[in-house]
């Protein structure tokens, strides 16, 4: 759909990186002032697209970039700022040490070009900047001393103190609370007042449809189509994602025994959570959801002992446990798969083998305290075929491997200690839709050898179809139980957002 | 002729390929410079005399190194191991020059001796634990914290001497840093002992695979259930009692102690532990590169020496060399196509 | 307002001051020499050489790197300064000169190392330090320069005044070269643009990158600024004790990292102000001179600075423990 009066218009873009196809003659329009979200797997080329939009990679010949009606043959990032293109990255780009004030009026009073400083003007800039779209910040305030929302808008002030007219966001919604996602939103929309255009990349479908105009879905380089969001939902993206139906694995109660695992009763922590008691069988999967800021991982980490309640019980097995270290939880038969994978749940630059038996080291030593190359080499290969990863050699490191084999190899981490109980936190983030399935499946096989899973998510599709039970957690407090038998996808959405 | 070129190509590859190249750049050059001194020198480099005398010095850089490359493995520093060493080194002498009377029997100073050496091996571990504690219950960082107890310990040594230097041995304990035992020196089976000690620690051990684990990333490794700050404590404390052992050997060899011996070798421990390998920033470097680094730096300076341009020259070369084989990593990786 | 002064009493800046006020209090009763006029200019002109090596480590630790190789900077500088001024005469203007200009040279060979070789600059600059410092004794063979000119012995001053018992007080070379040093330094860092790209570096060098700063340019900067401050300090130092011996200088490197690191200056980068290191020296200096007028062996010296530094860093450390543990805390 492509207007003269567009601001962006791509046409049969391709980038070609060392053999592999990123971009195949994509076409792309967007208008003045319009919220466009950019939708597609790991692969499918949306950060390439990104990229050619502003500078960074030059498109194949043959591709044509016309901005604001006049064609740019070729795009510098520099080029590309004085078309009015600003990209704030996952990271924000911010510097942490420097104040508000200098972060977003940096490109006019700092830099090459610049060599005293004009503080009045800087100051001016930056206060007139964030009237602009009504936010005040204290403009001598570090940005390091900000949370990871309000830095988000610092990052928008000093991408539309250059005048921007598009502004693009690289998942701009992970790590927000529901009411930070509401004053981010709030702004965009200011923004789309302005008549400057917004384009999203996110993974956060349900938010993404609730503030963009249209959708754009990348599949394997090419364009699958642009929608109104209007008419899209969750399972129309995913579709169009992948190209197949998603099909959660069919979960029976055939795997619950009758026997009770983890016991909690009455948990609280002052500023985590209060009063938390619920149950977990063997075979079972629990799922506990609820907004970011809910106390979920919190409650997680002192299932695991890393943030020791101040006052109620834990029972494993029938014995209640005192757990103060997670060595204590570990020692306990309780296992924890840490939302942040690439910093918690693995070491990047190691080899898979290493962090496959991290956690066992203990049980590979053989009488002098040596770790045994044979019981090593075994339980490395082991793991492997049982979580079906994908290497060629256990020794190269993981930060090689595609995110769903990281995930196996953490989940063959903890599966190497014979959990009793598995608490799994945001375990398919980041994940293609189809290595979430075969995450899933997985999961379920292990429940049903007997282990008590908790699985900890904000994306309702995976508790919904994943989980024997729900728990609904809001404010640091469990405030509702579902069966997912007994309600449906959208209504548990609705109940999770209605805090 | 094509043969030979193609093959060529392939031992090029294959080097270029290989994950780690830092030993096998090392060994071409340790040959390299072996072969250029005995064409310079014949007769006297490659001979006996010259390959004891060399196989006398590694040792003392040699263990000082294994102390900083624990430290560094772990993704910290130690940046008090010389102070650690020479105290060591006072305490032994102290108890060494006192407590011997005139007339002793063999009983007693073979007592005293032992005494001195337990005092000493004492010394340096307890300085070890002071600055792992420090590490891992106070949460200082590293640099920080050594450079804390390298400013007192090295204090406290010139406060105690009063800058003397104390002497005088018996003689059965000259015997570690200059007998030889099956025409090997001393000093470089102790070397050799440590060194094969702590390649097994590091990949044999629980210990060892933790302490690798740390020093990539100490947050994963937390929360994969690793004992931080045991593993820390017991990093510095191994650090420490390595400096004893060097404090031994270097107050044998010297016959004597005293505060600000090898205080320039700090620097170059580091030198030798980025050459052979470590990565500074942690999670990666084997003893065998620390000992080919080692033996690079050792035949520089033992080859200059012969040559009659000792002094300080060595050093700077060395400094040339880690410079050169870093540069040399860049053009790996340009090749490899893995610049970031 | 409130806010500023709010923030400052929370700082290590001020912490420092207390102390250095509570010592001072306490070696002025102590003590009959340490509040006199005599003995703090003294004092001034004694520590202004760490003083102003301080201020060049200050901007590169800022910039998120580190140098341990100024020392031996700083005497290749005094080395070739004072056989050309022995030589060939030449002024006070020659001698400053000739060693700024050796800095910044070995400064920028320092920049191209630590920029292209992709390694943390404390490992290139330990190697640098042994090239620059193994090279000048095998040139110089470690020979001792100690016969200069008549008018680089006799300094130069100004302001000249006179205490009623006649002893002459005025500001010396060491202490106009420190006092502009500051000067200089305190324009940079706040009010230029370099200054707060190196801050900008120092904080988060991926976004500088993108934000298009010229990197390159700025750890030309940064290292050569040290060179230059290292290569001015030698002289000053040159000056007050009119020898050139090759080991005077060199060995001294963590003395100066010591005296920023108490100043507050991260290790890190992006941290690290002016006054901080200011005091981080002044607590150094005003430690040192009370032990010495309360009679305490200068054997004993280095103990109780080390005891300072591990008492400052553990209680920093400390604080930022119980920082991270205040964390967000959820509404319960």
């Amino acid at each position: 759909m492509m207007t003269s009066d567009s601001f962006l218009e791509l046409r049969n873009i391709s980038k070609r990186f060392h053999g592999i196809q990123a971009l195949k003659a994509v076409d792309f329009g967007l208008l003045p002032g319009e919220v466009h979200c950019i939708v597609g797997e790991n692969g499918s080329g949306k950060s390439t697209l990104i990229k050619i939009i502003s500078g960074v990679y030059t498109a194949e010949p043959g591709g044509e970039i016309v901005i604001d009606g006049v064609p740019q043959p070729s795009i510098t990032p520099a080029g590309s700022m004085k078309l009015g293109i600003q990209v704030i990255y996952q990271d924000h780009s911010l510097f942490p040490n420097l104040s508000v004030a200098e972060n977003i009026a940096i490109r006019h009073h700092i830099g090459p070009g610049h060599s005293l400083v004009n503080w009045k003007g800087l100051r001016n800039k930056a206060q007139k900047t964030m009237s602009k779209i009504g936010v005040s910040f204290d403009p001598d305030r570090l940005v390091e001393n900000l949370s990871i929302a309000d830095r988000q808008i610092v990052a928008i002030c000093r991408a539309i103190a250059t005048d921007a007219k598009l502004v693009i966001m690289d998942e701009p919604t992970a790590s927000l609370t529901r009411q930070e996602v509401d004053a981010l939103f709030a702004v965009v929309r200011d923004l789309q007042e302005r008549k400057i255009s917004t384009l999203f990349v996110s993974h956060r479908l349900s938010e993404v449809m609730e503030i963009a105009e249209r959708v754009t879905v990348l599949r394997d380089g090419m364009k699958v189509g642009t929608y109104e969001a209007k008419e899209m939902d969750d399972q129309k993206l995913a579709y169009l994602m992948t190209g197949q139906e998603v099909c959660y694995p069919s979960l029976t109660d055939d795997s619950i025994d009758g026997k009770v695992v983890l016991q909690v009763e009455n948990l609280s922590k002052k500023g985590n959570y209060r009063d938390i008691s619920f149950v977990l069988h063997a075979g079972e999967i629990l799922g506990i959801t609820g907004l970011l800021g809910s106390g979920r991982t919190e409650l997680a980490l002192s299932l695991f002992g890393m943030n020791p309640a101040d006052s109620g019980q834990i029972i494993v097995e029938g014995a209640p446990v005192k757990l103060k270290s997670n060595q204590d939880a570990i020692s306990k038969g309780i296992g924890y798969l840490p939302d942040d994978r690439l910093t918690l749940g693995l070491v990047m630059d190691q080899p898979v083998s290493s962090n496959i038996i991290l956690t066992i080291l203990e049980e590979l030593l053989d009488t002098w305290k040596l770790i045994n190359e044979e019981k090593r080499r075994t339980f490395i290969a082991r793991g492997i075929a049982d979580l079906s990863i994908k290497v060629s050699d256990p020794e190269v490191p993981v930060n090689t491997l595609s995110g769903g084999n990281q995930q196996r190899v953490v989940l063959a981490k903890w599966l190497a200690t014979k959990p009793k109980v598995l608490l799994l936190d945001s375990p398919t983030v980041g994940v293609d839709i189809a290595a979430k399935v075969e995450i899933y499946d997985i999961i379920s096989r292990h429940a049903s050898q007997g282990i008590g899973i908790i699985l900890i998510s904000d994306e309702v599709p995976e508790v919904f179809y994943s989980c024997h039970r729900i728990l609904l957690m809001r404010k640091g407090r469990i405030v509702a139980e579902y069966l997912p038998r007994e309600t449906s996808e959208k209504e548990l959405s609705q109940k999770i957002n209605a805090g | 002729m094509r043969k030979l070129t193609s093959n060529v190509q392939k031992l090029v590859d294959l080097i270029a390929m290989k994950r780690d190249t830092t030993n096998t750049y090392l060994l071409v050059i340790l040959v390299v410079l072996i072969g250029v001194f005995s064409l310079m020198l014949p007769g006297k480099f490659f001979s006996t005399a010259n390959l004891q005398s060399i196989a006398f010095q590694v040792p003392e850089l040699g263990i000082l190194s294994i102390a900083m490359m624990i430290a560094l493995l772990s993704g910290g520093l130690n940046l008090a191991i010389i102070v650690t060493a020479n105290m060591a080194g006072i305490v032994a002498a102290a108890i060494l020059t006192h407590f011997i009377p005139e007339s002793a029997s063999g009983a007693v100073t073979g007592l005293v001796i032992g005494m001195a050496v337990l005092a000493a091996l004492a010394t340096a571990l307890l300085i070890g634990i002071l600055n792992g504690w420090i590490i891992a219950f106070l949460g200082v960082s590293p640099i920080l914290a050594t450079l804390g107890t390298m400013t007192l310990i090295g204090g406290l040594n010139v406060a105690l001497t009063k800058g003397y230097v104390i002497s005088g041995f018996p003689a059965p304990i000259l015997f570690i840093g200059n007998g030889v035992v099956f025409g090997i020196p001393m000093p470089m089976l102790i070397f050799a002992g440590c060194a094969v000690f702590v390649s097994l620690l590091l990949r044999r051990t629980a210990f060892g695979i933790s302490v690798y684990m740390m020093g990539s990333s100490e947050k994963a490794a937390l929360y994969s259930g690793i004992h931080i700050r045991k593993t820390l404590l017991k990093i510095y404390a191994l650090s420490g009692f390595l400096c004893g052992i060097a404090a031994l050997v270097m107050i044998s060899r010297f016959n004597s102690a005293k505060a600000g011996y090898a205080s320039s070798y700090l620097l170059v421990t580091i030198l030798a532990a980025v050459l052979g390998g470590v990565d500074p920033f942690g999670g990666f470097g084997k003893m065998m590169g620390l000992v080919l680094a080692l033996l690079v730096l050792q035949v520089i300076s033992s080859g200059l020496n012969l040559i009659g341009l000792s002094g300080h020259l060595p050093i700077a070369l060395w400094g040339g060399i880690l410079i050169f084989i870093l540069f040399l990593n860049i053009l790996r990786d340009r090749f490899r196509g893995t610049r970031i | 307002m409130q806010g500023k002064t709010g923030k400052f009493l929370k700082s290590t800046e001020f912490y420092l001051l207390m102390v250095i006020v509570g010592l001072s209090a306490i070696l002025a009763v102590a003590t009959e020499n340490f509040f006199t006029l005599e003995n703090l200019f003294d004092v001034l002109v004694s520590y202004s050489f760490l003083g102003i090596m301080a201020v060049g480590l200050l901007v590169v630790l800022i910039s998120g790197g580190i140098d341990i190789s100024f020392t031996a900077t700083a005497t290749v500088a005094q080395y070739v300064m004072a056989t050309f001024i022995i030589r060939h005469g030449g002024g006070w203007g020659v001698a400053f000169l000739i060693p700024i200009a050796i800095g910044i040279t070995l400064g920028s060979l320092n920049a191209v190392l630590v920029y292209n070789l992709r390694v943390h600059s404390i490992i290139i600059t330990i190697a640098t330090l042994n090239v620059f410092y193994g090279g000048l004794i095998f040139v110089t063979k470690g020979k001792w320069i100690y016969n200069f000119p008549d008018w680089f012995a006799n300094g130069f001053s100004l302001f000249d005044f006179s205490e009623a018992d006649g002893t002459l007080y005025s500001l010396s070379l060491p202490i106009i070269v420190l006092l502009a040093v500051l000067a200089i330094t305190a324009l940079l860092l706040n009010r230029t643009s370099v200054g707060r790209q190196i801050y900008a570096m120092g904080g988060n060098m991926d976004a500088a990158r993108r934000m298009g700063f010229n990197l390159f340019r700025i750890h030309l900067f940064v290292y050569s600024y040290m060179g230059m401050l290292a290569g001015t300090a030698s002289v000053v130092q040159a000056q007050l004790v009119q020898t050139v011996a090759p080991n005077a200088i060199v060995g001294r490197e963590l003395d100066v990292v010591a005296a920023v690191v108490l100043g507050g200056a991260s290790l890190a980068g992006g941290a690290g102000t002016l006054l901080g290191t200011v005091l981080g020296v002044t607590l150094i200096a005003v430690m040192q001179n009370g032990l010495t007028l309360m009679g305490v062996s200068s054997y004993w010296h280095k103990v109780v600075i080390g005891l300072v530094i591990l008492v400052s860093v553990s209680i920093t450390a400390y604080n930022r423990k119980l920082e991270e543990r205040r964390h967000a805390q959820i509404d319960v």
